[in-house]
């Protein structure tokens, strides 16, 4: 039970290193053409701690939260435990990207778990009947990201809100999963599919591979790409990106369907570490990937966030279900616990920027 | 009856409010006298609304006494103007369409039975009796959302005398009514008189004022101007005081000769809001754009600039037709749109000065859908160093930036696509003196460089001060056109109240 406090002094303390950024007399850190000729502009050093200065914040929570476990388990901090915990993250942190972007437009999917039930049993039936693994792997995705789509039309063009579109979809999928199996788990493939569970390269586990390539390119999409740009301002103003000429509707629904389709990825990586397939499977994945995302910095207003405080909220949730597992918490009390740290983690958030102001 | 012979029940003496940059309030006298109807006459931006704020509470005066009934008071909240016998209806009514009309008239007030539990009965019994006092034919028990606009309003009023109000303040409440309702609202306005209601009335309609009216007091450019017995006043008399201002030297104008025609406009419709519009533009010329609020300015350049759906007419750019059915189309076609309200429509306030500077332009600074983040910081500060905007570098959110500043950066991003023909709407609307030189002159390298623009402005003095040209539109036609050395702000103000 000492994790939230400490997970609050330790989030505390982004606020010296918001405030404490480089001084200006110091802040020719890269010398580049481009900010070179910038009159008193910010250069990139200052840019990227005042921009980051939000993570290392959560990091330090992260961090936090790792030491007092492991001070109070010392099982916390060996290899194996801490593979296990990056395994098991793996799939909320997958799903969580997709809700990051989604959150950054101003939006919301709530239908990201039954989605993965849905592609999941999509993907289990074609490699039960004995389609070959890629093309399998390519149909589930698809199933999401087309699932994604059409919660993406039903808000641009339909002019649903995306509660009510995502809730829609929500028991949509759900029902169709059951349906296709008839509420019976799929089950049955061969060893080249189990390996995404299984396998390792350089002794890393195929699941952590795939949630780092994962979080890689999204952080490249969201900072580096026009498709980012566009996302960061929709999210921010969608009648002024509208006038600036940015084809609001279109990347608002390719948001969605980025969302399906790493539900989709997710549900791979879940078959195969299940070995099965279940029609009920990822209830209230979505409030994992909520979680994440908002504990991660992700402004529920839209405009504002970053995949990489996802990845720690992420994190910090596996952890400290995996602490409170270790520690024999009664799964009653974690429950509560994590409802507190989310809780906590956003107050701070918020006191942070208001006070920023 | 002759009003003034009364003591006042509400006066008005030195009132002064000062918003940061601008003085919009400056020693305003006011007198209101029981049964009389008082109309407020004065530009836009005069200072009738901010005047109206202070009596009903919602903003706190800077200097000057406020009295009711010779006592002086402080109005520190609306509700406390209520509870001082002050209501205002506003354009936009303020009641909550699920509920009735009874319900909306005693909303916090409800007659209870103790436990919280609501007396209908009596709650229906009471609504009805003050909408029958009013001579209305409305039942209490009707959805609010079931009644037309005109019944809406009395419901309003209706409210306003359930808790005494003595001063009624009606902000342009005929702007959505019909002739019959028009007749309607006036016939009660009388029974208000009756009553001994003072009336404040605010419109741009000079014709109801002399129908409705008692007195009226002029203001402009947050002065009083005069006060005048309406019968023993003429429409050109209060016109002149509303503008009768010397044209002072704040605008650094510099006339360029105008070249080819860049853009054409032939019988351009939009249903219900634009009709038979038809004007052109050309290189280094500025057409001002002048009305009155809701005249279909904005929503010309909206429609304009693809953000709005045309239902008619013609667009040549450069002399091709061309169909603009997007924003996108618009930029590509060199269209720049500065819009009226920068901060819900030019801006993404939580992005950075840089982002914002490109945001149009994205496509020019990226390949394959990569950004190309250098050419993009050079393009960020090159307009930052050449459109002098003050900010700690090009990585600070334009939220924190002054409303000069910030205007600057919606400018920067049309000159960042290299847009040709510029809309202006209201491009100085709530930035310092200083600020709007800066703008001008803006405005005047632009021109220099061949630019075309087309400025909607509320300002009179703006419009006459910087166009070429200037276009006049009421209710949603051009009402007239004028070249800038014969325009007046007579003819304006004669063509956009519909008096030619």
């Amino acid at each position: 039970m000492d994790a939230p406090p400490d997970l609050q002094a330790n989030r505390g303390s982004r606020r010296e290193k918001a405030g404490g950024e480089v001084p200006p007399g110091s802040s020719s850190l890269v010398t580049s053409a481009a900010s070179g000729t910038t009159r008193g502009g910010a250069p990139r050093g200052t840019a990227f701690l005042a921009h980051y200065a939000r993570q290392f914040g959560t990091l330090a929570g992260l961090v936090g939260l790792s030491v007092v476990l492991w001070i109070l388990t010392p099982h916390f901090l060996t290899v194996s435990n801490l593979l296990n915990v990056a395994q098991q993250t793996s799939i909320n942190a997958v799903i969580a990207v997709g809700l990051t972007f989604v959150i950054i437009s101003g939006g919301i999917d709530l239908s990201v778990g039954s989605l993965v039930a849905f592609a999941g049993v999509v993907l289990a039936t074609l490699l039960q009947r004995g389609v070959p693994v890629p093309i399998a792997l390519l149909a589930g995705l698809l199933t999401g990201f087309g699932c994604g789509v059409v919660n993406g039309l039903l808000i641009t063009m339909g002019r649903l809100p995306p509660f009510i579109a995502t809730l829609g979809m929500m028991s949509v999928a759900r029902g169709g999963a059951l349906l296709f199996t008839d509420g019976r788990p799929v089950s049955g493939f061969g060893p080249g599919f189990r390996w995404l569970a299984t396998g390792e390269v350089l002794f890393v586990p195929v699941p952590i591979l795939v949630m780092v390539a994962v979080y890689a390119m999204a952080h490249f999409v969201l900072r580096r790409t026009r498709f980012g740009r566009y996302v960061f301002a929709i999210g921010g103003n969608p009648e002024a990106a509208l006038l600036s000429g940015v084809p609001v509707r279109f990347h608002q629904t390719m948001v969605y369907g980025l969302s399906g389709f790493l539900s989709a990825m997710a549900a791979m990586l879940l078959t195969a570490r299940l070995n099965s397939a279940q029609p009920i499977a990822g209830i209230n994945y979505e409030l994992d990937a909520i979680a994440a995302t908002v504990i991660g910095g992700t402004s529920l207003m839209g405009g504002q966030g970053s995949v990489m405080g996802t990845l720690i909220g992420a994190l910090i949730m596996g952890v400290l279900r995996n602490g409170l597992n270790l520690l024999n918490v009664s799964s009653f009390i974690q429950q509560l616990v994590i409802g507190a740290v989310i809780i906590v983690a956003v107050l701070i958030d918020m006191a942070l920027k208001q006070r920023r102001r | 009856m002759t009003p003034t012979a009364a003591k006042p029940v509400l006066s008005l003496r030195g009132i002064r409010k000062v918003f940061p940059g601008v003085v919009a309030l400056d020693g305003v006298d006011l007198d209101l006298h029981a049964g009389e109807v008082h109309v407020l006459l004065g530009e836009n931006g005069a200072g009738k609304s901010t005047l109206m704020k202070v009596i009903s509470g919602a903003i706190t005066l800077d200097a000057g006494e406020i009295r009711i009934d010779g006592q002086p008071v402080r109005i520190a909240s609306p509700r406390h103007a209520q509870s001082l016998g002050i209501g205002i209806i506003y354009q936009e009514l303020n009641l909550v369409p699920h509920l009735t009309a009874g319900e909306n008239i005693f909303l916090g007030r409800e007659p209870g039975l103790g436990a919280g539990v609501i007396d209908q009965r009596a709650l229906v019994r009471a609504a009805q009796q003050q909408l029958d006092d009013l001579g209305v034919a409305i039942d209490a028990r009707t959805t609010v959302e079931r009644l037309s606009v005109a019944q809406q309003q009395m419901v309003e009023v209706a409210k306003a005398l359930s808790l005494e109000a003595r001063v009624l303040i009606m902000d342009e409440p005929t702007s959505a009514l019909t002739q019959q309702e028009i007749a309607e609202l006036f016939a009660t306005i009388g029974r208000l008189k009756a009553r001994g209601v003072a009336v404040v009335y605010i419109s741009h309609r000079m014709e109801e004022l002399f129908a409705v009216g008692d007195r009226v007091t002029v203001l402009r450019d947050g002065r009083h101007v005069g006060t005048r017995m309406i019968r023993e006043t003429t429409m050109d008399e209060l016109v002149r005081l509303m503008v009768g201002r010397a044209l002072s030297e704040k605008f650094p104008k510099q006339r360029v000769p105008a070249g080819a025609e860049v853009l054409r406009v032939e019988r351009l419709e939009r249903h219900g809001l634009l009709h038979d519009i038809s004007f052109s533009l050309r290189r280094s010329e500025v057409v001002g754009l002048a009305g009155l609020m809701g005249s279909g300015r904005t929503e010309l350049a909206r429609a304009l600039f693809g953000a709005d759906r045309i239902d008619g007419g013609r667009i040549f750019v450069h002399g091709r037709e061309r169909r603009i059915d997007s924003p996108r189309s618009a930029i590509d076609l060199g269209l720049g749109f500065l819009t009226e309200d920068r901060k819900s429509q030019g801006l993404v306030l939580v992005q950075s000065v840089q982002e914002n500077l490109t945001l149009p332009s994205v496509g020019r600074f990226s390949r394959l859908g990569f950004m190309r983040r250098r050419d993009e910081a050079q393009a960020a500060a090159k307009r930052i160093a050449e459109l002098r905007i003050k900010t700690p570098g090009p990585h600070q959110r334009v939220m924190h930036l002054s409303g000069g500043n910030q205007q600057k950066v919606v400018l920067g991003k049309w000159l960042t696509t290299e847009a040709e023909i510029f809309i202006f709407d209201e491009p100085t609307r709530g930035i310092d003196v200083g600020a709007k030189v800066e703008i001008y002159q803006l405005m005047n390298q632009l021109v220099a460089r061949g630019a075309a623009v087309l400025m909607i402005s509320s300002e009179l003095p703006e419009i006459l001060g910087m166009s070429d040209r200037i276009l006049v539109m009421r209710a949603g036609r051009i009402a007239g056109e004028f070249n800038a050395a014969d325009a007046t702000p007579e003819k304006i103000l004669a063509a956009a109240l519909g008096r030619n």
